[in-house]
């Protein structure tokens, strides 16, 4: 039997839907906007995007925001691809967060 | 809205952000330009366009006929852009009613109605909708006569649904524009209906 993936979840028990909306920081919108950049420039695949966010474990899948889940998602993409390695990302996000300390 | 450049503290989402970004424009892929344009574009895109889709539908015959046999080719006599994707077009009638959602994440409509809402991204949304439609359209507010029959409709990555909502009683002389005014985004997902109060 084929095991249901985690994010599978039509017709599956839950609560009341909750009306919740908010506005989207810019951070978020911009996570937003490099996707669909990329996708026009044929850098990604919406499927590959998605099967990303399916390969997140059940723990994360259920914690992370929907905008940490792309962000998470295009990056790994991203690498995947080739386009940057985890190295580069790596060094980029201590310089950045250094230079946020910094002020 | 530029906040880039002023560096907040961050989480570590946002920090994954800022550095992919910063990479992307130094291997030229992207520019802030263009990220920018794109966050502006977004912002313009507003359930107002798929409004403007439905009040047409509703005051012309040929061009409803035209929008429930291919929604994609009349969007685009709007001047609506639809890159890449097959829209659908599902119309309610007092014998049905339709509404959608999409189970395995959270496609739908953007280019007509902007950003999903949270609610439509949501595990209870998601997971009830397909199963007990009626209870989570009453949860919303909205009641269908036991006779009506629901069909939901589950988006795909490459297939994507607007509701047609039912013109409400009492507007048979409004124009266009005034009609555009009471077809809410959510009356274009299915749960809520226009009124003539638009509320």
């Amino acid at each position: 039997m084929i095991e249901r993936g985690h994010h599978d979840m039509g017709g599956q028990p839950a609560g009341k839907v909750e009306r919740t909306e908010h506005d989207y920081p810019e951070w978020e919108r911009r996570v937003d906007a490099m996707v669909q950049l990329l996708r026009t420039r044929r850098k990604i695949t919406v499927d590959e995007l998605r099967k990303n966010i399916e390969a997140l474990p059940p723990e994360a899948y259920d914690r992370l925001s929907y905008y940490e889940k792309w962000i998470s998602s295009l990056t790994q993409t991203l690498i995947q691809r080739g386009v940057i390695t985890s190295d580069e990302l790596g060094r980029k996000m201590e310089q950045v967060e250094q230079r946020a300390k910094a002020g | 809205m530029n906040d880039q450049g002023a560096y907040k503290p961050f989480t570590y989402y946002q920090l994954m952000e800022t550095s992919l970004r910063e990479l992307l424009v130094e291997k030229g892929i992207l520019s802030d330009e263009q990220v920018n344009a794109e966050v502006a574009a977004m912002r313009a895109r507003q359930p107002e366009r798929g409004a403007r889709v439905v009040a047409r539908a509703w005051t012309e015959a040929a061009y409803k006929k035209r929008l429930l046999a291919n929604a994609t080719a009349a969007c685009e006599e709007l001047g609506l852009e639809i890159p890449g994707l097959h829209l659908v077009a599902v119309e309610n009638t007092p014998q049905v009613h339709n509404a959608i959602v999409c189970t395995l994440c959270s496609c739908y409509p953007r280019v007509l109605l902007g950003i999903p809402p949270d609610w439509y991204k949501s595990r209870n949304y998601r997971s009830r909708m397909v199963r007990e439609p009626r209870a989570v359209l009453a949860e919303f507010g909205l009641r269908i006569p036991d006779g009506t029959q629901i069909r939901v409709h589950d988006s795909t990555a490459d297939m994507r649904y607007l509701v047609l909502p039912m013109r409400p009683k009492g507007t048979e002389d409004w124009d266009e524009a005034r009609l555009a005014g009471i077809v809410t985004r959510d009356a274009m997902i299915g749960v809520a209906v226009p009124t003539v109060t638009g509320g």
